[in-house]
């Protein structure tokens, strides 16, 4: 056993553990921390697949973003030390049938179809690569325009929802 | 079953988030928590096109672009959907989903 | 000829209408009347000029009937689609005379009549409504569009009979008009598809063409041994009568005059009503050579209503009641004229002489009953009499009229009533004899009008002495017009340019002949002069001595009652009555049960929307693992 295998196994093993956790831990901010080690977890996945870029952004926006954003809003509105409810026994076990029941049918599935993949899949794109494709006309700059204009349109629409209204005169 | 990784092992630990982040979005009453489940969906998903992208069709790119690009709306849907969760929260004094059920029936 | 003064014939008043019903009081306030007077008067001129130009056009010797313009305007394929178009023939260019003409002078004297109105405008729009469906009549160039128009006249009678929508008698009269019209019209209805599947066509002049033919005489249908044709002749017939007040659908016309005193003269005396004449007319060459029975059908049906309705004109006290009844039995003459057969179609002639006539002297004698009625405000006749010196115009005018009426030379109605009875007589004796009949009790009472009105008694001022006008100009304008009318119309030469075949028919006056109708006529009046001239207690004698008879022909001979058993007895309780509980209890059982089933249904499921969206996720988790495991191990493990 190599290695990067061991290392493989380690990054996939935090990322589900810190997954589960996050998912089940009844305080709020600790859920938040296991989503970040998830997160990075999984950008640690990326790297060992060799792709650098996809990783730099899972950081950057996931980890750098969206965990802060996260983080943030549950400082607006939760109370400190308090303490999420308990799941009641009932909705988590039809919760959990119906994971295991889907985890077990995507498995079955996966299982007949193979995946064997290439074994030695060969070097990595390079960021020059994704650069250059990213702003072709041919390639992907429209759906990149798109996007753009989406995230100004999220942004004018996050302000404007979050907005406090002034009351009515 | 092969212990050296490769693109079914991917696959699986995909899956497994996908699933772990379906349970949080069904058990979790409170909006923060199901908005994690939720990115956590979104990378698993994320962790599929990448694999795909490696370990089937090294020569092309379009798998590394649907991530970049899940990866921004994924940002825009998580500023948005904060946004909603803090006027919920100023309006309810609550992020519980089920205090928030005035359109019920 | 120009087709677009054609079109714009009917088009004006239609935009009348449509300006006033929908600009309203608002826009227009007193001034609508003027506006549909000034379209209506466009409109009077250019049928003038189109009939003009249309007798005119004597380049043959007889008339064509022309096809001005056919639009297709319903297209089902398969050789069935629907025009519109306007057809020209001498009759219809005599009724687009007839009907601008009246409907002008309607006009003309409703802007004082109805003067200070509440709902001024809306009557005239509705007068628009219905001159535009009565020109669309007339023009029509097939059997469906006079359907549409004959419908719409209809709803525009019912409007305009209820117009004072308050008084619980309109609207039972108007109620009623339109329901006895309606039935009939379902005959109607079943005629024209009887005929046009027996044509295949609905236009006119194919029509005629199709169903003449030798071709199809010997391949016609025929149901219980009457022909197919005759039995569509005779629904259409049905129609005809249901709109002209033909007897046993005569009632509703006498309940009719609720209506305003114009509308009953525009409507209801000189337009309207002739439309079953006007169309039987209109098919006459079908009815020319269809069974003896449909002829002999209309002739009766005709002659029985012209005695009926005298009879009860005679006893009726209501001033509007009695021309009402007397319109009935005018229309009686004109239809039992058309459907006498003869080899030179005299009867058709004479038929639309009378119809022309009869419409200028039936509207003069409403409009000046209008005035009367405003003067006295009562249409009894015992609160008139002695008003001769009161108003002298009307009185003038209402003597015209009546001696037009009783057919008195060498006034309109003398000429039209002499070649319909030398036509009865040449053909059918017994018709004759019923007419002659009619023709003195229709100078009998008629003048038991003119005498009660303006004669009897002395006038008693009700309003205290004020000297009242007779009435506005606008009202004695027109009346004075028909007036003149009244005299000259009967020496048109009729028959020079209306005729069956579209040959100048010459009439000759036989005036040996004329001694036996005016000299009963004459017998008329001075029975009604020795009557009524002076007050006196001869009427009630004469009626005692009638006893029973005068007392049921008081009661319009129980028609009315004979029709409300039958619908009573009949329709409402072996129809209605089942038909109501089918509804009640079965129908509504079915309704309710589909209701309260989903409204339970909903009830138990509602709980499962719970509005949580996770649950929902859960299910649908759930349902996609059912959906895709059975798909995966029904489909073989591939």
């Amino acid at each position: 056993m190599s290695g990067s295998t061991v290392v493989f196994y380690l990054l996939g093993l935090m990322s589900i553990v810190s997954a589960v956790l996050s998912v089940t831990s009844r305080q709020i901010f600790r859920s938040a921390i296991y989503l970040l080690f998830t997160l990075i977890g999984i950008a640690g996945l990326y790297f060992w697949m060799d792709y650098q870029f996809i990783a730099a952004v899972q950081i950057v926006v996931y980890v750098g973003g969206i965990a802060v954003l996260i983080i943030f809003s549950i400082f607006l509105t939760q109370q400190s030390g308090e303490q999420l409810p308990e799941v009641p026994v009932s909705r988590a076990v039809a919760g959990a049938l119906a994971v295991m029941a889907g985890l077990a049918l995507v498995l079955v599935l996966m299982d007949r179809n193979g995946f064997t993949g290439l074994s030695d899949p060969g070097p990595a794109p390079s960021i020059s690569a994704i650069g250059e494709k990213m702003l072709d006309i041919n390639g992907y700059a429209l759906p990149f325009e798109v996007v753009s204009i989406l995230l100004l349109a999220a942004m004018i629409g996050c302000i404007v929802i979050a907005m406090r209204k002034k009351p009515q005169v | 079953m092969n212990v050296e990784p490769g693109l079914f092992h991917f696959l699986v630990i995909g899956a497994v988030l996908f699933f772990i982040g379906i349970y949080g979005f069904l058990t979790r009453r409170n909006l923060i928590t199901m908005l994690m489940s939720v990115e956590l969906i979104l990378n698993s998903v994320n962790i599929n096109f990448i694999a795909f992208n490696k370990y089937l069709w090294p020569g092309t790119l379009d798998g590394a672009f649907f991530t970049v690009f899940i990866i921004a709306i994924a940002a825009a849907e998580a500023a948005v959907a904060i946004a909603i969760i803090i006027n919920l929260f100023r309006s309810h004094q609550s992020i519980n989903v089920e205090v928030a059920e005035e359109m019920k029936y | 000829m120009n087709t677009t003064n054609i079109i714009l014939i009917p088009l004006l008043p239609l935009l009348s209408f449509i300006l006033l019903g929908l600009g309203g009081k608002r826009l227009f306030g007193d001034k609508a009347g003027w506006i549909a007077t000034v379209a209506m008067l466009i409109s009077f001129i250019l049928a003038c000029g189109v009939a003009m130009n249309y007798f005119g056009d004597h380049s043959d010797d007889a008339y064509v009937s022309k096809i001005v313009f056919n639009f297709p305007w319903l297209h089902f394929g398969n050789g069935l689609q629907i025009n519109m178009g306007a057809l020209i023939d001498p009759i219809t260019s005599l009724m687009l005379f007839v009907v601008t003409f009246i409907s002008l002078m309607v006009h003309i004297f409703s802007l004082a009549y109805m003067k200070g109105e509440d709902r001024f405008h809306i009557y005239y729009a509705f007068l628009g409504l219905f001159t535009f469906s009565m020109l669309g009549l007339v023009i029509s160039s097939n059997l469906f569009q006079i359907y549409i128009f004959w419908e719409l006249v209809g709803v525009s009678s019912f409007l305009l009979i209820g117009f004072y929508y308050q008084k619980t008698t309109a609207l039972a009269a108007a109620k009623k008009a339109f329901i006895v019209t309606r039935f009939a019209d379902l005959g109607f209805l079943i005629g024209i598809l009887v005929l046009s599947a027996q044509a295949h066509t609905l236009d006119f002049q194919q029509l005629m063409i199709n169903l003449t033919s030798t071709e199809y005489a010997s391949a016609a249908g025929a149901f219980m041994g009457i022909s197919a044709l005759s039995w569509g002749l005779a629904l259409v017939f049905m129609g005809a009568a249901g709109k002209s007040a033909m007897f046993p659908l005569h009632i509703w016309l006498p309940d009719a005059m609720e209506g305003p005193t114009p509308v009953s003269a525009l409507i209801h005396a000189a337009t309207m009503v002739v439309a079953g004449v006007f169309l039987v007319a209109r098919l006459y060459p079908l009815y020319s050579i269809a069974d003896v029975g449909v002829q002999s059908l209309i002739s009766s049906v005709g002659a029985f209503t012209a005695v009926f309705a005298a009879v009860i004109a005679c006893t009726q006290t209501d001033i509007k009641r009695v021309l009402a009844y007397s319109t009935v039995s005018q229309i009686g003459f004109m239809m039992f004229s058309l459907g006498i057969m003869s080899e030179d179609h005299l009867g058709f002639t004479a038929s639309m002489f009378h119809l022309f006539t009869h419409a200028i002297f039936k509207a003069l004698l409403f409009l000046a009953a209008g005035v009367i009625i405003h003067y006295v405000h009562s249409n009894e006749m015992q609160d008139m009499g002695g008003l001769s010196k009161k108003m002298p115009v009307t009185h003038l005018v209402f003597l015209l009229a009546c001696l037009a009426i009783a057919g008195i030379p060498p006034f309109a109605g003398f000429f039209s009533k002499e070649e319909i009875l030398l036509n009865a007589w040449n053909n059918n004796r017994s018709i004759f004899f019923m007419a002659l009949l009619t023709s003195g009790l229709t100078a009998f009472y008629m003048f038991r009008l003119y005498f009660s009105i303006f004669w009897n008694k002395p006038h008693h001022d009700h309003d205290h002495g004020h000297s009242k006008k007779e009435g506005s100009w606008f009202e004695l304008v027109p009346l004075m017009i028909l007036g003149v009318g009244t005299v000259l119309a009967g020496f048109v030469p009729f028959g020079e340019y209306v005729s069956a075949d579209g040959k100048p028919h010459h009439v000759n006056m036989d005036l040996q002949f004329s001694l036996a109708p005016v000299g009963i006529a004459l017998l008329g009046i001075l029975l009604a002069a020795w009557m009524y001239f002076k007050e006196s207690t001869k009427p009630e004698k004469t009626a005692a001595g009638f006893g029973v008879f005068y007392k049921a022909a008081k009661h319009k001979f129980y028609i009315d009652e004979i029709w409300l058993g039958f619908t009573k007895g009949v329709l409402f309780n072996l129809i209605g009555r089942p038909a109501a509980w089918f509804d009640k209890n079965v129908i509504d059982t079915l309704v309710k049960g589909t209701g309260s089933a989903t409204q339970g249904a909903a009830e138990g499921i509602k709980g499962m929307q719970s509005g949580k969206v996770q649950q929902y996720g859960l299910y649908f988790l759930f349902g996609i693992i059912i959906i895709v495991s059975v798909f995966l191990f029904t489909q073989g493990g591939r």
